[in-house]
Parts: C-alpha cells; sequence; structure tokens
C-alpha cells in the first residue's frame, strides 16, 4: 500500500479499539517476570557458555602485545577472542567507531578480547587475567578546544541578512550554552545469545532495528545477511543506544564461532558507557532579535559537537528551522573530530539538547522584551510556509493550543513576572514553560497477518517494543481493521523472519508499525474477499463478523490465510514538515541554602495526531520528561580530557533521576489528526516528550531564583555563589 | 573475581582468628560493598569468613544510659529502633538518607563503617590509584574530582570517605569495639576508627589485621535537636556532595559533622564551639587548611549554607 | 592454575517455595544463581553493583539486591522472586496494579520494582522510618513522597516512576 495522497476518512475515524486507552498485552508477561529478555533465553540453544568482555585502557593508539596464556589456562575457559588475533571485523553504515579487531584503539573501552568459560563467574575471572601493553597516542577530548577550528557538518542556511537584521532589532539576545554528553543508560545492558549452525548465525539479541541489525551483522562479519537472523521480542530499553549492533553482538558471533558452541555475552554495566554510543555534548549559540512588540526579526543559532571521524554529530539546530518565524535566519552546525567514544542517536538526537537552549533563549528574549514567555512565542507562530524551509509547509500544527491550554490548566496566571519573589520557607517558587517540536517522520514498514480457523489472528512483523508499547497498538490495529475483539489478537515482534517493518527509532515506530499492519489486514480482509466471494474493500468487518453484500459470515469461515502488507510512503509528503508539537510546564522549589532544585509539577500538552493508546502514549511522554529533567539537573557523562574518556561510566556515577525526584505528571493530549502522516493520521510522542520540559524547568529555576545557568546540567555548585546571602 | 574458599564462623574470636590465619582472608557481612568491589577485582579476597552467625545482631542499653549495637545490626533494624529514634535521632537521620532500602537491609553497622571510598578513579582500575594500588599514583589529582575531598586529603588520595552513618555516629562520640585475633577486645574511639590518608591511602582506618568489629557504642543521649541533612545532585540513592550531621542545643551549642569532604568524617572540636556564632565560623574553622579543587571548592560554601539551615531550622 | 576443589559448595535455598539444594561455584551472586541456575530470570541484572535496583528480591520478608549477595550465604533462606509473587494468570494485587496503571514500559526493572513496591508498602506498616519521615516517633504514613523516597533504590530509566506511585498508592489503599 503506498500512501500518496492525504488520509481522508477510514475505518479509525469510526474507531472502537484504536484511540482507546488499552492496558499493554504484553503487561501480564512483564509484571511476573515471563517476558524473555536477549540474555535469559536459556531455552533458544543447548550449551551455551558464557563470553565476558574486556575493553581498552586506553582511548587513543594501539596495542603492542596482549598476553592471553593466562586466561587461556584458566579453569573452564573454553576460547579466548583477542583483537590481536582478529582482522579488523567490518564497519556498516550505521557504525562509526570500530567494533572489534586488529591493533588500532580508536576510543576508550573499545572492545579488546573476550574470554568464553563454562561459567559467567569463571570467564569474568579469566577475563581479568589479560595483560596488554599499549602504545598511548595523544587524542583531542575537548570539544570546548575543538569547536573554534571545527568544520561545517553542512552547507550552513541563510535566509535574509541576519547580521543587518541583528544589529539593527531594538532588542536582542546573544546566549552560550553547553549540553552535557549524555548516557542512554537504559536499564537492561546490551545481551546477545549467538549460535551459528554451519554458515548460518542466529543472535538473539536486544536491538531496536532487527533489519538494521541483520544487514550490518552480514557487513561486519563479512558474511551473507541472508544467513543471519535475528532476534529481538523483548527490549529492556533503548532510547537509540540500541539502534545498531554493538560489541556484544559482534563479540558473542565471533565467540560462538571460536568456542564451537553458543555463547552469550552481556556487556558489564561500567563499560557500557564508554564501549557503546552516547549523546554528544554541544555548544550552542542562539542569537534572537526582535522589535519590541515581539515580533522576531532574526534568528541566528549555532551549534558545536564532536565526534570520532568528524563526522555524525549532534545537530542541536534541528527544530529552529520550524519554530518560529522570522525573516533573516542563520543555522549553522559545525562537527569537531573528537578521540572521545562514538557520539550517536539518544532519544530526539539534536532536538532534544536544541529544546535545552533554544527555548531558554526564547525565555530570556521574553525577559528583555518584558513580555510573558507564552506571549512570546504565540506572537512568532509561523504561518503555513516552514520559515526556515522554504518551499515546504506545516501539515497539521496546534502548538499555540498546546500552550494555552497548558497555561490554564497549570495555572500559568500564578506566576511571577519577577524572578526570585516567590518564597515559601526555605525555598524560593517559580515556573517555567517551553515549546516542544519533535519532527514525525515515518519509514516503510511491513507486517503479516494469519488468520486462524478459530477466528483468532495473528500478527508477525520485526518490529520491536522497546518499551514503547506497539505489542498493543498493532494488536488494536489488527482488531480493529478484522473487526475482531482484541483478545482474538496475538502479536509476535522483533524476528527477523517476519517481514521488515519501520522499527523503533525517530519517534517514527507507532505511526509506521501500525501503517504497515493496516496495509496487511487490508490485503487480508482482500483474501478472504476472494476466497468466500466477496469484495472486501466494501465489506463490513465487526464483531468476528463479516456482512458484505447482503451476506454474513463468522470471520473463521475463510479457515486459515495470510496475507502481507506493506506501507510505504509516497513524495508527497515531502512538501510538507510534518511535525509533533507540545506545550512544556514546570514548577520547581529551590533550596535557598543548598541550591538544590525539586521539581513540584510538570506537565505537558501534546499534539501528535491521532493517539492510538492514551495508556501508553501518556507513559511515553512522562518518561521522556524524566529523561529531560535529568538532563536539565543531573545527567552529565564528565569527560577527563588526560586519559579520554567518561570518568562516571557506572549506575552510581551517572546518575538518572530516581523516584524521589519526579512528582506526579501530567499529560494532555489534543484530540487533533493529521491526515499528512499514513492512514492512522498518527504521530509519534516518545521523543515529543523530551523536547522542552528540561528547558520549562531551567527556565522555573531562573523564575525561583533570578540565576540564568547556560551549562548543563543545572547542578548548584553552578549557582550557589548567586544564591540570596544567608547568615 | 577470583576463586575463593568460603566459611561460616560461630563466634567472633574464631572469625578473628581465622581471618588472621589464612593470607588473604576477609570477613563478609551484609557484602554490598566487598563484592561490588570483588566484582572488579579490587577486592581479592583468597578466603572469605561469613559473620552473619556470631550474634552479633542486637541493640541494648549499655550500664551507664548509651546504646550498644551489634557489628550486625543492619543499617534499617538500627535505623528504626526506638531508643535510636528517639535519643539519636541524627543516627536515624544519617542512615535513612543513605543508599537504598534494599541495601540498608543487608548492610551492617561493621560494614558501613568499612565502606570504601566511591572515587571513581579508584573504581576503574585500568587508572592509577595509590589507593587501589600503592605507588600507582593518583588519577583524580587534576581529574574530575566534583565528588571528592577538600580537607584532609594527601598528595597520594583525594577521595573521600562516602558513609553517612558514620558522619552520625561522630557526632555522638561513638566508640568501635573490636577483637583481635589473639582474642583480645579493645575499644576505639569514632575520631581515631578512620585514618586520614597521608601518604598510604590504601590504610584506611586503624583496625589490624584480622581484627574484628564487634559493636558500636554510643554514650547516653546528649539531647538537643538532632539533623542530618545530605546534599546532593539527586535527591534520592545517591552520595552526598556534602553532608551536615548536627545536634544543636537550646543555648545554641552543640556538635556537628561533615560528610563527603574528608577520608573520615570531619568534625573539629574548636568548630563546635563556634557553633552559638553561626555558620560562617564553624565552617571558616572546621575547614581550616582545606585544599579543594577547582570542581570541588563549592563544597565548602555549600556546606556553610547547609548548616546555616540547619541552625536557622533549630531556632524557628 | 586449578581452582581448590572447596571454591564450590553445597547451597540450600527455599525460592518461592521450593527447596533447592544446588552445587555452586563459591562466587556464585544470588542474582546469577535464580537467573543462571535455578533459570528464575523474572529477577534482572541490570547493574551487578547495587546501583540500579532491578535485581530486587524477598529474602526472609525483606527485599534486597541480589546482586551484592553470594548464594553461599543464603543457607537455607527463603526467597521470593517476581515468579513467587503472581502468574500472568493470576497476579498479584502490585502487579494487577502495574497493568493498570501502565508502571512500565521496558519491563525490564519491573520485576525489582514490583517487589521493592510490595516490600515498601510493608515497611511503612511496620514504622520503618525514611529519609523523608519528619516525625520519627509518629505513626508511618503511605504517602506520595514516602513513597517515592523509599522507591529510589529501583531505577526506571524508562521514567515510570509518576505511574508507579499511583499503582502503588492504589494497593496502599486498598
Amino acid at each position: 500500500m503506498e500512501f500518496n495522497a492525504p488520509a481522508g476518512r477510514n475505518l479509525f475515524d469510526d474507531a472502537k479499539i484504536v484511540g482507546k486507552s488499552t492496558p499493554r498485552i504484553d503487561g501480564p508477561l512483564k509484571v511476573t517476570g515471563t517476558a524473555p529478555y536477549a540474555y535469559e533465553r536459556h531455552d533458544v540453544a543447548d550449551n551455551q557458555a558464557y563470553g565476558y568482555v574486556i575493553g581498552s585502557a586506553i582511548a587513543k593508539g594501539r596495542i603492542r602485545s596482549m598476553s592471553l596464556d593466562d586466561a587461556r589456562r584458566a579453569p573452564g575457559v573454553i576460547a579466548v577472542v583477542a583483537a590481536t588475533e582478529t582482522d579488523p571485523v567490518g564497519t556498516s553504515d550505521y557504525n562509526n567507531a570500530p567494533l572489534f579487531g586488529g591493533r588500532e584503539i580508536a576510543h576508550y573501552h573499545q572492545a579488546i578480547a573476550c574470554v568464553v568459560a563454562q561459567t559467567f563467574e569463571q570467564a569474568r575471572s579469566a577475563a581479568m587475567l589479560i595483560r596488554t601493553d599499549y602504545e598511548r597516542d595523544e587524542g583531542a577530548f575537548d570539544l570546548e578546544a575543538a569547536a573554534p577550528d571545527a568544520p561545517l557538518a553542512s552547507k550552513a542556511h541563510k535566509q535574509g541578512d541576519f547580521d543587518a537584521a541583528f544589529d539593527a532589532a531594538p532588542v536582542k539576545i546573544d546566549s552560550r550554552f553547553h549540553t552535557a554528553d549524555e548516557s542512554h543508560a537504559m536499564m537492561e545492558p546490551h545481551a546477545t545469545i549467538a549460535a551459528w549452525e554451519g554458515p548460518k548465525l542466529t543472535l538473539w539479541t536486544s536491538n531496536q532495528m532487527v533489519n538494521w541489525a541483520k544487514e550490518s551483522m552480514g557487513e561486519i562479519l563479512g558474511i551473507d545477511a541472508e544467513n543471519v537472523r535475528v532476534d529481538s521480542p523483548y527490549v529492556g530499553g533503548g532510547f537509540g543506544g540500541k539502534l545498531f549492533i554493538r560489541a556484544d553482538a559482534v563479540m558473542a558471533a565471533l565467540a560462538a564461532r571460536a568456542a564451537g558452541r553458543p555463547v552469550k555475552v552481556t556487556l558489564q554495566r561500567p563499560l557500557i558507557p564508554n564501549n557503546t554510543t552516547h549523546r554528544h555534548a554541544t555548544i550552542q549559540r542562539i542569537r534572537i532579535a526582535a522589535s519590541r512588540d515581539g515580533h522576531i526579526s532574526a534568528i541566528a543559532h549555532e551549534n558545536w559537537s564532536g565526534n570520532l571521524n568528524g563526522t555524525n554529530g549532534e545537530n542541536a539546530t534541528a527544530q529552529t528551522p520550524s519554530l518560529y518565524a522570522g525573516p533573516n535566519r542563520l543555522i549553522a552546525n559545525y562537527i569537531a573530530t573528537l578521540d572521545l567514544p562514538e557520539g550517536n542517536a539518544m532519544r530526539a538526537p539534536g532536538e532534544a539538547p536544541g529544546h535545552l537552549a533554544l527555548e531558554v533563549a526564547m525565555d530570556e528574549l521574553a525577559e528583555a522584551l518584558e513580555m510573558d514567555p507564552i506571549e512570546l512565542r504565540v506572537r512568532n507562530e509561523p504561518d503555513s510556509a516552514v520559515p526556515g524551509r522554504p518551499g515546504r509547509k506545516f501539515s497539521d500544527r496546534n502548538l499555540v493550543r498546546c500552550l494555552h491550554e497548558g497555561a490554564e490548566r497549570f495555572g500559568w496566571d500564578k506566576r511571577s513576572a519577577t524572578p526570585g519573589a516567590i518564597r515559601e520557607g526555605r525555598y524560593l517558587i517559580g515556573m517555567g514553560v517551553a515549546a516542544g517540536y519533535r519532527g514525525a517522520p515515518t519509514m516503510a514498514s511491513a507486517a503479516r497477518v494469519r488468520l486462524q480457523s478459530d477466528g483468532r489472528l495473528i500478527v508477525e512483523t520485526d518490529m520491536t517494543d522497546i518499551g514503547t508499547g506497539s505489542y498493543t497498538i498493532i494488536a488494536q490495529t489488527a482488531a480493529e481493521t478484522m473487526g475482531i475483539p482484541l483478545e482474538k489478537v496475538s502479536v509476535e515482534l522483533g524476528d527477523s523472519l517476519y517481514p521488515v517493518a519501520a522499527g523503533s527509532g525517530g519517534q517514527w515506530g507507532a505511526a509506521s508499525s501500525t501503517a504497515g499492519v493496516y496495509a496487511a489486514c487490508v490485503n487480508l480482509r482482500r483474501a478472504i474477499g476472494e476466497k468466500l466471494g466477496f469484495d472486501g474493500d466494501s465489506a463490513t468487518f465487526g464483531g468476528g463478523r463479516i456482512e458484505a453484500g447482503g451476506q454474513s459470515f463468522a470471520i473463521g469461515d475463510a479457515g486459515e490465510l495470510s496475507a502481507d502488507g506493506e506501507i510505504s510512503f509516497g513524495e508527497f509528503k515531502k512538501e510538507y514538515n510534518v511535525a509533533s508539537y507540545a506545550g512544556h510546564f514546570a514548577e520547581v522549589a529551590v533550596d535557598i541554602y543548598t541550591g538544590e532544585t525539586r521539581i513540584r509539577r510538570m506537565l505537558a500538552v501534546c499534539d501528535a495526531g491521532r493517539i492510538l493508546n492514551p495508556l501508553s502514549a501518556r507513559s511515553q511522554v512522562i518518561g521522556a520528561m524524566v529523561m529531560s529533567a535529568g538532563a536539565a539537573l543531573m545527567e552529565e557523562l564528565a569527560v577527563d580530557p588526560r586519559f579520554g574518556f567518561f570518568v562516571n561510566h557506572d549506575l552510581a556515577g551517572y546518575e538518572v533521576p530516581v523516584h524521589a525526584d519526579i512528582p506526579h505528571q501530567e499529560v494532555v493530549f489534543l484530540e487533533t489528526l493529521d491526515p499528512i502522516v499514513s492512514p492512522m493520521k498518527a504521530k509519534g510522542v516518545g521523543e515529543l516528550g523530551i523536547c522542552g520540559p528540561g528547558a520549562a524547568v531551567a527556565n522555573a529555576i531562573y523564575n525561583a531564583t533570578g540565576i540564568r545557568v547556560r551549562e548543563y546540567p543545572l547542578t548548584l555548585d553552578k549557582y550557589l555563589d548567586h544564591l540570596p546571602e544567608i547568615n | 573475581m577470583r576463586s575463593f574458599t568460603y566459611e561460616r564462623a560461630s563466634t567472633p574470636a574464631q572469625a578473628a582468628a581465622s581471618v588472621s590465619s589464612r593470607q588473604g582472608a576477609k570477613f563478609i557481612a551484609g557484602g554490598t560493598n566487598l563484592l561490588d568491589l570483588m566484582k572488579l577485582e579490587i577486592e581479592t579476597p583468597t578466603h572469605l569468613v561469613d559473620v552473619q552467625d556470631l550474634g552479633l545482631d542486637q541493640i541494648e542499653r549499655t550500664e551507664d544510659g548509651g546504646l550498644r549495637i551489634g557489628a550486625l545490626v543492619t543499617n534499617t533494624a538500627l535505623s528504626a529502633h526506638d531508643a535510636v529514634r528517639n535519643d539519636y535521632a541524627v543516627l536515624t537521620r544519617a542512615i535513612a538518607a543513605g543508599a537504598s532500602g534494599q541495601l540498608r537491609n543487608k548492610a551492617t553497622t561493621a560494614g558501613n563503617l568499612l565502606q570504601r571510598t566511591r572515587c571513581p578513579y579508584f573504581y576503574d582500575t585500568d587508572m592509577p590509584c595509590n589507593k587501589r594500588k600503592a605507588g600507582t599514583g593518583c588519577a583524580a589529582i587534576g581529574g574530575f574530582s566534583r565528588q571528592l575531598g577538600v580537607i584532609g586529603i594527601s598528595e597520594a588520595c583525594i577521595a573521600t570517605y562516602p558513609g553517612d552513618m558514620a558522619v552520625a555516629l561522630r557526632v555522638l562520640d561513638a566508640v568501635v569495639e573490636t577483637v583481635r585475633p589473639d582474642g583480645e577486645t579493645r575499644v576505639i574511639p569514632i575520631a581515631d576508627f578512620h585514618r586520614l590518608w597521608g601518604d598510604t591511602p590504601h590504610i584506611e582506618t586503624a583496625l589490624e589485621p584480622g581484627e574484628l568489629i564487634t559493636g558500636v557504642t554510643l554514650p547516653r543521649p546528649i539531647g538537643g535537636q538532632h539533623f542530618y541533612q545530605k546534599v546532593r545532585d539527586r535527591r534520592s540513592y545517591a552520595f552526598a556532595l556534602v553532608s551536615v550531621a548536627a545536634v544543636i542545643q537550646s543555648d545554641g551549642s552543640g556538635r556537628v559533622a561533615f560528610g563527603g569532604v574528608a577520608p573520615k568524617p570531619w568534625r573539629v572540636a574548636e568548630a563546635d564551639a563556634l557553633l552559638p556564632n553561626g555558620a560562617k565560623a564553624v565552617v571558616e574553622r572546621a575547614f581550616q587548611g582545606a585544599k579543594p579543587t577547582e570542581d570541588n571548592k563549592f563544597k565548602i560554601p555549600l556546606a556553610e549554607r547547609a548548616l546555616a539551615g540547619l541552625i536557622a531550622q533549630a531556632r524557628s | 592454575m586449578t581452582a581448590p576443589a572447596d571454591t564450590r559448595m553445597s547451597v540450600q535455598l527455599t525460592v518461592n517455595g521450593s527447596e533447592h539444594a544446588i552445587e555452586l561455584d563459591t562466587r556464585t551472586t544470588l542474582l546469577d544463581t535464580l537467573r543462571e541456575h535455578l533459570k528464575l530470570t523474572g529477577t534482572k541484572k541490570g547493574c551487578d553493583h547495587g546501583q540500579c535496583g532491578a535485581c530486587t528480591v524477598i529474602v526472609n520478608g525483606e527485599r534486597i539486591n541480589s546482586c551484592l549477595s553470594l548464594a553461599v550465604q543464603h543457607q537455607e533462606d527463603e526467597i521470593t522472586t517476581i515468579e513467587g509473587l503472581g502468574t500472568p494468570d493470576n497476579l498479584h494485587p502490585m502487579q494487577a496494579a502495574f497493568v493498570k496503571h501502565d508502571g512500565y514500559q521496558c519491563g525490564y526493572c519491573t520485576p525489582g520494582q514490583i517487589c521493592s513496591a510490595v516490600s515498601v508498602l510493608n515497611e511503612i506498616r511496620k514504622g520503618v522510618p525514611s529519609h523523608v519521615t519528619d516525625d520519627l516517633t509518629g505513626p508511618m504514613q503511605a504517602s506520595n513522597m514516602e513513597m517515592r523516597e523509599r522507591m529510589s533504590g529501583n531505577i526506571c530509566r524508562c521514567g515510570a516512576y509518576s505511574n508507579i506511585a499511583e499503582a502503588m498508592a492504589e494497593v496502599a489503599e486498598a
């Protein structure tokens, strides 16, 4: 099914199942510990051995020698796979850092060996017997130092005459921000069980993009991708960190070959932040100028980040062309070469740190204008043309409604425009707002639906559920389209033997994968019609029955039938800027003595088209708000520029929010539909939720204290000396 | 984790003798810190003597009206004990500020005193660390030192003692009781229990090899208002940037100790005496001679502000 | 380098009501005993260092991190794991409340969250004080802040905290 024109009225506009809050169908498995994650699959292969990975102790240079004999002789050891004895594996389009093999070291904790033993305890212990001698090279690890000479990542975008307009404007701000390197820190460590059968490799793993994993594993190992099977039915969190094949899968595959039996590998937690990917730190300079009545005349957003090989940085300008009006514009994105571990996608890459800067800059501009920050945003709401992307128009966009509805629900009128004015006991109280923008891309997505003679339906697709609720929205979509109760649908995900779906990334998963299931179901309806003698497109499917041309059938009458289907997306979408929008609000209390920030309330009002399952969509948003609060208040991979690594590389050192940090959170979904997205008219929310809340928190801290810190995370040491005197 | 043999001891003296008689033997109680470090081979015992059956899990009144806490009393049990809540609330509050419910259920009084530093360079075995491996240098000096010590540190090590409970024990003038391998017992004032690093940062306490903590004794209650404030980046389940344990009497006098700043709970008698003069005076005296880094110099004004908050609370 | 024979020991455990006698390497944690030997994989390994709470189980009535405990330290102990609280067809009230309130997303921290949540309500009932308990000598309340503080040893990177608090509140009030 090609989606090549805006969706008209369709069955989802009269939905009985899609759009209704539905507890997850995989919920009972998850709450009883019976949903199987990668490392736990004792049943899939006999005789599994344990692999333990060792990471490089230097950030850049090469291995002079490795002493492996003690490890090889250690009790229980079956095999040792070492970098010095292995040619470098291939890299796919998706990887930047070398994954394994050879003597060259590109980053700290790059995998250099895997020890396989009968037990986990033996493998871990033997791995620590390996002694490696290195030749250390100097590297570049300091973004601030590298930024001035960093080249543009892509051509700068200039519209009008930014410099002249900025110089001429009566009100302007010019601010520089830092956002930190961040770790995905998903709760399930990267893990894989690998087994070979002749030339065929099976990976039971934890991966967001099953088909990418299959294809790239072929390239990495130099084998035919058709000989690779990837199975990833449950993913214990990814956030972008499991978009790609990482060392766990590579080492498991190589180790299983060396050991001649299945091997399971999980990356030990202290290895993860430096071995895998992270969100890159950014430096951002934002200049905005406006007329006295608050209309933006000039806006410039410049961004610097760094990465291995000087490619694929964190483009924090991503939202800026689309968020606010203004005729004179400059966007420039610079990328330095750094020898830190690989920076790569983390939840809303670009936009998440972009909002931490842009939405604080807007708060600063509002203050300079002595204008309410919501009013400033409303005044700069663009018309249907995308301000920074000439020739493109917005699809459905309701940002102003988000902000207005949020203001009313949050009690924005109780905010003091004067910072530092409200005190309750030992706390300074403040409110903040930020707009949220996140692109709503779609990807081709396929599924197979198999009707059983008892009227049950099995959906098979390599789509993943990384906590997003894919199982449930896919079941809802299939039940709705086939006119059967939800309980009659079972969903099988994450196996590369199934049709290739969009996968989970870039908040495209929900909108794309459900549309793919819809396409398959439409084909199944036709197949049932062909078998029973009616036109599947015009028949009515409902209540487990089919009404067609005066005849009535039970859906099971067709017997066993299977249909594949795929949604693909036509050229017409290129005219549109399709995105999701939000108004984010936060209230904080800052301890006047210690500077500690407590978030007291959070609200997100979201505009994301049809919400397929409000229960799980709300969870996506609150979870993203938590992660955004973490970025604002505490998360930072600390760089040691002498050794070139992230120092706080475990979950004690890298602090993410805990229960105590997070108050009750409110989420409101506007009832909107976006016919440009897909037949579902639905957009993703999982990344929308991380675009803005952190800035709302930062603005609330300013409102509480009158202190503006532009270096994230906003830890108390950065403003303690500006807090009111105490005695 | 290296291989080890394991035994359960049945009396304190037997446990001490067993550890002292075997090269590389260690005691294990809750194990919450030791096992963490064994997995990284920062600790590599060859033999573990489990002390859980020693019967040291009682809390009882002493003859002089104080409290004797068995070495194996868990953090949870100690914090929840009625006498502690009523008479030594600073201890309840300090314990409850530490770690998590799960860890407090397992962590013991003695083990908590022996908790090793959380310096990230100590934890990364690829980094030089004089504490982990004497003579290799200190990667933390000149590195990421935001969490690390500002006073009582040395050229060899700038790590802190990371715990909370001991900071409260320090203001309460607790005494650590031990038994040595020869069966002799002794008492060590909490002030002398943790050592400053000097040039031997791998030696962290006054305990001798094989010496086993059997209990901690608190003197009779001292009254006053009890406070424990722990300042950190997240609201729970994190180590302190700075913590302040204080007992403040109605006349404004009292005692104060600081955590997260030094190799030991940091208390200075002359600073205590300045409590009636306010936080600034106390902290100036307590941190006299401090050598903070650019990263952690905020801890000193933070300590002052945190204490000021407690003094204000005491007065209100 | 052959390990001495006495680095293996027999351990007797009662897990979810069933007795097990297992011969183990002394280094085996309670967590790995459950996951790798008894194949009770509901208990999760998130960090293996006591920094996340995913491995939380209930031992002799109290929750602990099973990653920081050796199996040999648990001779004759009674252990309850997530599998022992309920099954998909017969959920424990806390498990049902998590489903109803969507108190999870990826599900990986969930068994630990639930074992903690059940224990936290018990700890409040028993009057164990917490960091946010104002009055150390008065009765304990299962307030939102009390539950949040006590649950803080269970990290959920998906950020389901607000929903978990609601699930717990429902069970606490029942």
